[in-house]
Parts: C-alpha cells; sequence; structure tokens
C-alpha cells in the first residue's frame, strides 16, 4: 500500500457548468486508494457539485472521470460501484433499518435472505443490531446516520461518498462520529471521499484534502500540510486562525525572504516559489507560532504594545498592536506559560517568530 | 410522523377543550342537516309504501327492495326468482367505475408525477391548466362530448377525411362512450391528489435508491409508489365514488341500454312517474356499497401506517 498508491477516483478537468454559471472549473485530482479524502470549502465553492458527479447525479460537462481506470462519466447512478451517504441521510421511510441496509444488495441481485444476512453484519459494524426492526423514523439523527452509512457500505462499494454527513449532528456526537468514521475506513479498506465545509472536521479526518473555492481548486495536501503551508490567501484563511500581514519582500537569498512590514519592522521568512524580491504580498503566521516576550530575541522581533488578553480555556490570546500599525494575535498554552505572569494590557512587549513559523502566500 | 401530530393533539385538547367543542360546532351543524338527516329521510322512505304520483304514504314495507332483489311475476303473485335487471345495472355500474378508476390512474399518475417535478414556479400553471375545464358546467361539457363522439361528428369526420375509417365509428350510446365521458369527467381527481403526494415526496431517496443500484422501475415501484401510496389512494376513491353515482355521462352518451345506478336512481325521482321508495333503497344499497369500501379503505391505510 505504501509503494505508489492505486488511484482510486482520477478527476480530469472536469469542468460543470449550469447554463452560464460555471460550477466547476477544470479540476483535476487524484484521489488514491484507501484513502480518506476529504473535499473542503465554504457552501457553493462547487465541493458537493464534485461529489455528485462522482455519483453520477450531475452530468460532467467536460473532461472525465475515471474509476480505477475506467471512465464512468456515461455510467447512470445504478451501475456506478460506488455509495453515497447523503446529507439528510435519505432513508427510506416504509422499510425497516434492516431493509434499508438490505436494499442495495437485493438490487445488486442477492436474495432476500443473503441480503438481510450481510445487513445485519453491516448493523453489528456500526452497533444497530437491537434497532433492525424499527423504522427510520423511530431512531434518533445519530442512528439514523449510522444506518445511512451501513446502507452505503453494504454493497461494499469500491469507493463511498460522503456528503456532509455529520453537519446534522450536535457537537458531541459529531466528535464521536468523527473518530467512529475514520476507524471504520481504516477497517473496511474502502476510499472515503468526504464533503465538509467544517475545516477543523477535515483536519481531524483526512490523509489528504482537496480545499476548492469557487469552483476551483485551491490547494492539495495533506492536513498538516496545508494547515502549516498554505499556498494562498484563501486556504491560509479558510483553514484555521492566522495573522495576515502586508509585507514587501526585499531581498531573498539562500532560501530565505528578507521582509518588512509598513512600519518598517524587519522579518526573515522561507522564500516561496513565484515570489520576487520587490514584490508586496501577504504573510501568513499562526497565532501559536508566536512567542511573546518583554526582551527582543535574535532573528525577527517585532515590537508591539499589548491590548487585550483573552482566556479561552487551553490557551491564552494576546492581541498586540505592532508598531507602525499592523495588530497580530499571539497564542499562548496554558501549560506552555507555566508560572511566568501575563504582559498586561498597555505593556509594551515583542513578538518572536522562528525563520520557518511564517508563510508568503502567493496571492 | 402520526405519532407526532397525535400528541400535538393531546396537549392542545387540555388547554382548548372548551374551545374546540364550540369551533367544530358549524361544521356539526351542516353535517346534521345536511347529511346525517336526509340520510335517515332516505332510508325511512325505502321501508314506506309508493304513492302512484309520487310521494310515499307511511305504511311500512319491505317492497321497494323487495322488488330490487325479486322477480315476482307481472301480477306479483309468482314465486319470487332472482331479478338480475338491477343488479346488471349495478354491476354495470361497478365495472364502469372501476375501469374509468384505473385508466385515470394510468394517465393521471405520469401527469401528476410530471407536473411534479417541473420548476417550482411552472408548477401552479400545470395545475391551474388542469382545472381550467372545470369552470365550466359537467353537463355542458358532456353534452360537448356527445357532439364530439355522434356518427358524424368531428371526430369521426376527420378520421373518415384521413381515411383511417371507411365507415363512422359507432361510439355514441356504447358503453366505450360512456367510459370517455366518466373518464374525461373526473380525471383531474386523481391528478390533484397525487400531485400533492409526488410534491411532498423527497427526491433524494430516488437518488439513494438509484444510488444503490436500483434501476428506474424499481425506484418507481419501491420506494416512490410506497411513498405517495396515499394520495393515489385518496385520487382512486375521488374518481370511483362519483363515476359510480354518475348519471350525466351514462344519460347522455350511454342511452337507454347503457343504464348506470346513478340514472336509475335519478329516475325514480323525476316527474310524477317515479318510484321514491325504491329510489331511496336503491340509493342505500349503493351507499352501503360506498361505505364499504371506504372502510376497507381505511383498515389497510391505518394498517399500513401503525408500521409506519
Amino acid at each position: 500500500m505504501n509503494n505508489i498508491a492505486e488511484i482510486a477516483v482520477d478527476v480530469r478537468d472536469a469542468v460543470k457548468r449550469y447554463g452560464e454559471f460555471t460550477a466547476l472549473q477544470k479540476i483535476s485530482l487524484g484521489i488514491r486508494d484507501n484513502e480518506f479524502f476529504t473535499l473542503l470549502g465554504p457552501s457553493g465553492c462547487g465541493k458537493t457539485t464534485l461529489l455528485r458527479m462522482i455519483a453520477g447525479f450531475e452530468d460532467v460537462t467536460e473532461g472525465g472521470i475515471y474509476l480505477f481506470g475506467d471512465e464512468i462519466k456515461t455510467l447512470p447512478p445504478h451501475k456506478r460501484p460506488v455509495n453515497t451517504v447523503f446529507q439528510n441521510y435519505a432513508l427510506f421511510p416504509h422499510m425497516t433499518v434492516l431493509e434499508n441496509v438490505g436494499f442495495g444488495l437485493e438490487m445488486k441481485g442477492s436474495s432476500r435472505k443473503d441480503a438481510a444476512k450481510r445487513a445485519t453484519e453491516m448493523l453489528e459494524l456500526v452497533q444497530l443490531s437491537q434497532f433492525a426492526k424499527r423504522k427510520p423514523a423511530q431512531l434518533s439523527g445519530g442512528q439514523q446516520q449510522r444506518v445511512a452509512l451501513a446502507r452505503a457500505l453494504a454493497p461494499s462499494p469500491k469507493v463511498l461518498l460522503l456528503d456532509e454527513p455529520l453537519s446534522a449532528l450536535d457537537l458531541k456526537l459529531r466528535k464521536a462520529m468523527q473518530i467512529e468514521l475514520k476507524h471504520i475506513q481504516r477497517e473496511t479498506g474502502i476510499t472515503f471521499i468526504f464533503v465538509t465545509h467544517d475545516q477543523a472536521e477535515a483536519l481531524t479526518m483526512s490523509d489528504r484534502i482537496a480545499v476548492m473555492s469557487a469552483g476551483e481548486l485551491q490547494q492539495l495536501g495533506a492536513p498538516r500540510d496545508i494547515y502549516e503551508h498554505p499556498r494562498n490567501m484563501f486556504v491560509a484563511n479558510f483553514i484555521g486562525d492566522t495573522n495576515l500581514l502586508e509585507v514587501s519582500v526585499d531581498k531573498i537569498a539562500d532560501g530565505c525572504a528578507q521582509c518588512h512590514i509598513g512600519g518598517g519592522l524587519a522579518l526573515t521568512c522561507d522564500a516561496v516559489d513565484g515570489v520576487q524580491a520587490g514584490a508586496k504580498v501577504h504573510l501568513s503566521v499562526r497565532p501559536e507560532r508566536l512567542i511573546l516576550s518583554e526582551k527582543a530575541t535574535e532573528g525577527t522581533s517585532l515590537r508591539g504594545v499589548v491590548t487585550e488578553n483573552i482566556y479561552i480555556g487551553t490557551d491564552i490570546t494576546t492581541m498586540i498592536d505592532l508598531d507602525g500599525g499592523p495588530k497580530m494575535a499571539v497564542r499562548t498554552s496554558n501549560t506552555e506559560r507555566g508560572n511566568k505572569r501575563l504582559i498586561e494590557p498597555g505593556s509594551a512587549a515583542f513578538v518572536n517568530m522562528e525563520t520557518g513559523a511564517a508563510r508568503l502566500l502567493i496571492d | 410522523m402520526a405519532g407526532g401530530a397525535a400528541s400535538g393533539g393531546s396537549v392542545a385538547s387540555d388547554t382548548y377543550k372548551n374551545a374546540r367543542h364550540w369551533l367544530l360546532m358549524p361544521s356539526w351543524l351542516v353535517l346534521g342537516f345536511f347529511v346525517f338527516a336526509p340520510v335517515c329521510v332516505m332510508v325511512i322512505y325505502s321501508f314506506l309504501t309508493k304513492e302512484f304520483r309520487g310521494g310515499v304514504t307511511w305504511e311500512p314495507t319491505l317492497a321497494a327492495y323487495d322488488q330490487f332483489f325479486f322477480d315476482r311475476g307481472l301480477f306479483g303473485d309468482a314465486d319470487p326468482t332472482l331479478q338480475w335487471t338491477y343488479i346488471e345495472i349495478f354491476w354495470r355500474s361497478i365495472w364502469q367505475a372501476g375501469l374509468a378508476t384505473i385508466l385515470s390512474l394510468l394517465i393521471g399518475f405520469p401527469t401528476a408525477y410530471y407536473i411534479a417535478t417541473r420548476p417550482a414556479n411552472t408548477r401552479a400553471l400545470w395545475v391551474f391548466l388542469i382545472t381550467i375545464p372545470y369552470w365550466v358546467n359537467l353537463l355542458i361539457r358532456t353534452v360537448s362530448m356527445k357532439f364530439l363522439l355522434r356518427d358524424e361528428g368531428p371526430m369521426n369526420n376527420s378520421l373518415l377525411n384521413i381515411g383511417i375509417i371507411s365507415e363512422p365509428l359507432q361510439i355514441i350510446n356504447t358503453n366505450l362512450a360512456v367510459q370517455v365521458g366518466l373518464f374525461y369527467s373526473y380525471l383531474p381527481f386523481m391528478v390533484l391528489p397525487i400531485y400533492a403526494a409526488v410534491d411532498r415526496y423527497n427526491f433524494t431517496m430516488s437518488e439513494a435508491a438509484s444510488d444503490l443500484y436500483a434501476t428506474k422501475w424499481a425506484t418507481l415501484r419501491r420506494i416512490v409508489l410506497p411513498a405517495v401510496k396515499p394520495g393515489v389512494i385518496a385520487g382512486c376513491i375521488l374518481v370511483f365514488v362519483p363515476s359510480l353515482g354518475a348519471f350525466l355521462a351514462p344519460d347522455l352518451l350511454g342511452g337507454a341500454k347503457n343504464f348506470m345506478i346513478g340514472s336509475l336512481i335519478e329516475e325514480q325521482f323525476k316527474g310524477n312517474a317515479g318510484n321514491w321508495p325504491f329510489g331511496a333503497a336503491a340509493s342505500m344499497i349503493l351507499l352501503s356499497m360506498v361505505l364499504v369500501l371506504l372502510m376497507v379503505f381505511a383498515h389497510q391505510q391505518r394498517r399500513a401506517g401503525a408500521t409506519t
């Protein structure tokens, strides 16, 4: 599995247009076999459209979609070996839970008895065996969600598509289901394509994430890669909290970029392909990668005045007005702070950062 | 869903019990005066003796029911044998109404499904188009139908002109003409309830079914039909019941040989020649049949509801 992974779903230059409106503009991505892959983006970014194109509910205007090498874009949904967990579950209200889960197998040609046997196994997997005889309306939202999952997994699809399946659940249940989904994905070894607008959910569950916006792919990579090395403004803003500063690049040497902020404060960070000396670009730096102190240190150290300390449980966020205008947020973990005293609002302080902490953004 | 509504109702009943009784009063009064009382009059009249110039004399008798079921010869003194005339009329009414229901369902379901799957802003227009014929009185529409279907009517003439037929088709005064009339009169009563049911149907379920390898036909049979069944049953009742008692279409399009119950009953009360107790008895038999039918439907609905 760890050698060159096979591509399960290959989307090649896929375009989707509704009349004049372009929902997806030339998207290409390869989703690997056995992967937990997430399509992440705000509503209207085209992520659900792409998922529905893979499922077969939407036509592909241009380009192609390949499943393990086979072109599937002309196949109707019932001939594609992929199954979907729908956002509002779409369980069949007149069938029992067991009949719901067995439906796909029955339609694939299994006998009623075999379908029921396999459905029973699937209900065990999602821990709902005791509800087999009930109707969906008699279950809670979380239970319905598991039934929908069992129903989609029962016919052993080559790829499982999940369209924001957790969005209707409350926070606690959602977190529990995130972990359970991840476990089920590992256990079954089925490729999951998961659509969500929740960046924390995407970071928690995914092997790789495709960040989308306005019908375009913004960045594709592992959660850590995307969080720590956002490629552009959109990704930096959408994933997690960040400080965005406008900087002018003075010089690039040895993989390092010397920059300065409006007020003349100088800082150094890693150079990025596509950013030349003399450019005015944005720089993203995560609040938890900054260190606050009363003294300047070597390397990048920006002077400012503390305006506010905000206690948020695990951390404290300190707001600082840098000399020359821009504001910054610094997050200090409460365990890390130890017995160090907080710098009170109104006092001067230095924001220190390592060279690798900040990231220049292309646009 | 039904359980939720019922429990909501019980909460309301504690608070608004009295108000609810008063609010229902007008409906109860209307039902009492205009449905229950007339039916009682019918029941009583069906057991009275007929007056020759219409009306009744107050002497209780079973003569009306006897006349319906038994033949006692010209002078009423022969041994009773089963009287087939009226049973045949009933039987014809039942299968005509049944056929009209099935035809309406076959045409009405796709129509309703089509309308319900149009973009939301055009659906109202389609429903409006369905109801347009109903702005014209049923009598006028049935008479027009008679002219259309006539031997020298536009339909026969155009078929003759095209050369598909060499002699005019004998349609008027046949069972076929009655069927066409019934089907045409009551089709919208099939379309509208089914439209309402399909409109409420969540089409994601069809997507889910096709995602789970169901063909279009399997999706329709296993998912869509069970979901819209209440609308289909309502439509069937709304077409079958009035078709059973219809008298305009059989009278105007069917002629004397293709009598249906409605015409039989109508005749007993029209002018002076009628037989009121017999008309009342025939009405009672029709009413009982319809009631039994509705109770069977209701029973099945309740059984289906109990498991949902």
